[in-house]
């Protein structure tokens, strides 16, 4: 028991041990329950792994820390809007079979069920509750869904940005001299593009699909958190405690995660709460020129691409197609603008020097 | 003396980074097959006939050091390759489009730098009032906004319900084909600028109605940015032991929020000007795709939808190019504006 007590304290203390363990948990759960990661996941395997870790991450935060939470989030009342709107999305997308189900004999889940070839957008009815959209594919099942490829595009392309952020930024900012001179000049040559321009051609050099999206945003969106960590590290670096631990013969690896990160990884992780609703909207934009997910895939970006040549209605009733852009989008900026407002609370919290003046 | 080795240090390193430019571009064209890469060299659709030729003669089976030196010897002597969508040397075809993006660009950066400065020093003046809500509200929400959903939204309020008042494209048909016939002269290829020295004030209006729909589009997420980052840069100029000065002084609150807190407030913006050149060139590639209209935006999207390879390299190199000099203009730009760079205090 005092063991265990041990161990919880020593993962209250570090941030990244923490996900560490978070992650460890949802493999091994997922192991145990037998999930089919492919496939759409089953319903109730992820219910249990998201209460699993939310109880874990319950048991280890301090009741103060809590409170402490819970009275920056009052202060800013925006930022609760933000995780109401995110929560609702997380729910869509865990109960994206409830809400809309799946056709028998349909697949693929993610591959939008169409009712028909004709090209001629449908208005809502009975049977599609937001109608049908170019090539009567239905929107409904498309914006329910496409928040998954949403959560999928911007967690995974945040996670691997990170993660490559942190490693190469720690080994700049604490070794210093040739290691950090070629990873910074490296930085130097990817920043020099602008974003979008390099993301598309790196899209068009790998063949246009969801993936080759999620690898080029992760290529143009590293150096900046390389940077940003390597900036950190260095204002830490000659810490005493730092200089402490190096005295008493930690290596450097322990002296790096140990020490160094948890105490300046923050500014990462807030910015990457901030920016996961601009990688989404990256994604999207890619989408919407037709260089994502293949065709049918349910994709916000996609839709809109449908909906392009069904601005104007015939003469005489021009907004007859709306639902076909107005749907998706407000999907997108939603969901965009949840992530803007939760990077805000994110900040408020991780780091409340930062907090608005 | 200091200032002369931070401009001479900035020259420098100035040609590493354009050959790690070339050398990311040139790694991105590894991905293709010899074949598909022969297509840079090929001005004429007739000579795909002999791609195993073009493979020998250009030695794209070479050592890649060889095929790197080759491929830049090619690009410094204005050789970029062949636009298939558009059927004309990549090289012509950027000079071709480029007038129209200009005219976008020439438009929509000003309302971007000015429209966010003045919005954020007033936001920042009347801090937690509530214009300081509104605009943060708005601004959040401009932000969150995909441009390309709000262009198109735009276009079915400003073309679809006005009917045709705000309409995409360049110039109307009529006014298309007037543009090309020998009574206008095209001095610019810029439309209106063309207009206004012809004396032709149909051509201009028509050329201006055809411009508000994509600007707007073009700013509205740009200007949140500047308005949020000119407001908290107005913020802490305001702190500053000056601006007491200035008020114990007597001064009336206008002069010294727009004399004494804003001059300083905008060195700040000033730094971020590279990402506005970002951005505009980002927002063209969009922009024009939505409104179909013909600029370097929309050459690069149909070359990259058409999977043409010279193309959206082409275009990936210039606008990098440009950029990589626009970032050396600013920084040289700021050794003048800042008095403290300027007298050697704090360069980097």
């Amino acid at each position: 028991m005092i063991k265990l007590r041990f161990w919880l304290c020593q993962l209250r203390k570090n941030p990244l041990a923490t996900v560490v363990a978070c992650l460890l948990i949802s493999i091994t759960l997922g192991l145990i329950l037998g999930l089919d990661w492919g496939e759409g996941f089953d319903l109730w395997s992820i219910v249990s792994l998201v209460l699993f870790n939310a109880a874990f991450l319950f048991v280890l935060i301090k009741r103060k820390q809590l409170k402490f939470w819970f009275h920056q989030l009052r202060r800013n009342p925006l930022s609760l809007v933000g995780i109401a709107i995110i929560l609702t999305f997380i729910i869509i997308a865990v109960f994206a079979p409830l809400i809309a189900p799946t056709p028998e004999g349909h697949f693929d889940p993610y591959q939008i069920p169409r009712d028909g070839y004709s090209p001629v957008p449908q208005p809502p009815s009975e049977e599609h509750t937001f109608g049908t959209t170019q090539g009567q594919y239905d929107i409904f099942y498309g914006v329910i869904w496409g928040t998954r490829s949403a959560f999928q595009v911007g967690l995974i392309v945040i996670g691997v940005v990170l993660i490559i952020g942190i490693v190469l930024g720690s080994l700049a900012g604490y070794f210093g001299g040739i290691i950090d001179e070629v990873i910074m000049r490296v930085t130097d040559i990817f920043l020099a593009f602008p974003t979008l321009i390099l993301a598309m051609a790196i899209v068009v050099a790998l063949g246009p699909s969801l993936n080759s999206v999620m690898i080029a945003l992760a290529a143009v969106s590293w150096p900046v958190y390389t940077r940003l960590v390597r900036g950190d590290i260095l204002a830490v670096r000659e810490e005493d405690y730092v200089e402490a631990a190096r005295g008493i013969g930690a290596s450097h690896p322990r002296i790096i995660i140990k020490h160094i990160l948890p105490n300046s990884i923050y500014p990462a992780l807030i910015m990457a709460s901030l920016d996961i609703g601009a990688i989404v909207l990256a994604a999207a934009a890619l989408s919407f020129l037709g260089l994502g997910a293949p065709e049918g895939y349910a994709d916000w970006g996609q839709m809109i691409n449908f909906a392009r040549n069904w601005i104007v209605g015939p003469p005489g009733d021009p907004f007859a197609y709306w639902y076909t852009v107005t749907i998706p989008g407000l999907f997108i900026f939603m969901f965009v603008m949840g992530w803007n407002l939760l990077g805000d609370a994110f900040r408020d919290i991780l780091d409340p020097r930062l907090a608005k003046r | 003396m200091e200032l002369r080795a931070y401009i001479i240090r900035r020259l420098l390193l100035l040609p590493p980074v354009l050959f790690g430019v070339s050398l990311l571009v040139f790694g991105i064209l590894q991905f293709f097959s010899p074949v598909e890469r022969a297509a840079l060299y090929v001005r004429d659709p007739k000579q795909f006939a002999n791609i195993a030729e073009i493979i020998e003669k250009y030695g794209l089976n070479a050592p890649i050091w060889e095929q790197y030196i080759n491929w830049i010897g090619q690009i410094f002597q204005g050789n970029l390759g062949w636009s298939k969508v558009v059927s004309m040397p990549v090289s012509e075809a950027i000079m071709y489009f480029l007038p129209a993006t200009l005219e976008l660009a020439i438009f929509a950066t000003p309302i971007i730098i000015l429209g966010g400065i003045f919005l954020g020093s007033k936001a920042a003046a009347h801090k937690d009032r509530f214009l300081d809500h509104a605009t943060r509200v708005g601004a959040i929400m401009g932000w969150s906004l995909p441009t390309f959903w709000l262009g198109l939204m735009l276009l079915m309020v400003f073309y679809g319900y006005f009917s045709g008042l705000l309409p995409p494209e360049r110039l109307s048909t009529e006014m298309n084909i007037l543009v090309h016939t020998e009574a206008f002269t095209e001095y610019t290829g810029l439309h209106f600028l063309d207009a206004i020295l012809n004396g032709n004030w149909q051509v201009l209006g028509d050329s201006l109605r055809h411009l508000v729909l994509p600007v707007i589009t073009l700013t509205v997420v740009n200007i949140a940015f500047i308005m949020r980052l000119m407001r908290s840069s107005m913020l802490e100029s305001l702190g500053k032991g000056y601006i007491l000065t200035a008020r114990a002084k007597g001064l009336d609150e206008n002069t010294v929020v727009n004399k004494h807190a804003r001059k300083n407030a905008l060195i700040p913006v000033l730094t971020v000007s590279g990402y506005i050149f970002v951005a505009i060139v980002n927002g063209v590639v969009i922009t024009e795709t939505i409104f179909n209209y013909k600029g370097l935006g929309w050459w690069a999207w149909q070359s990259a939808v058409n999977l043409d390879i010279p193309s959206v390299l082409a275009f990936t190199l210039f606008t990098a190019v440009l950029f990589v000099l626009t970032n050396l203009v600013v920084d040289l730009l700021y050794t003048r504006i800042d008095p403290r760079v300027r007298l050697g205090g704090r360069v980097r």
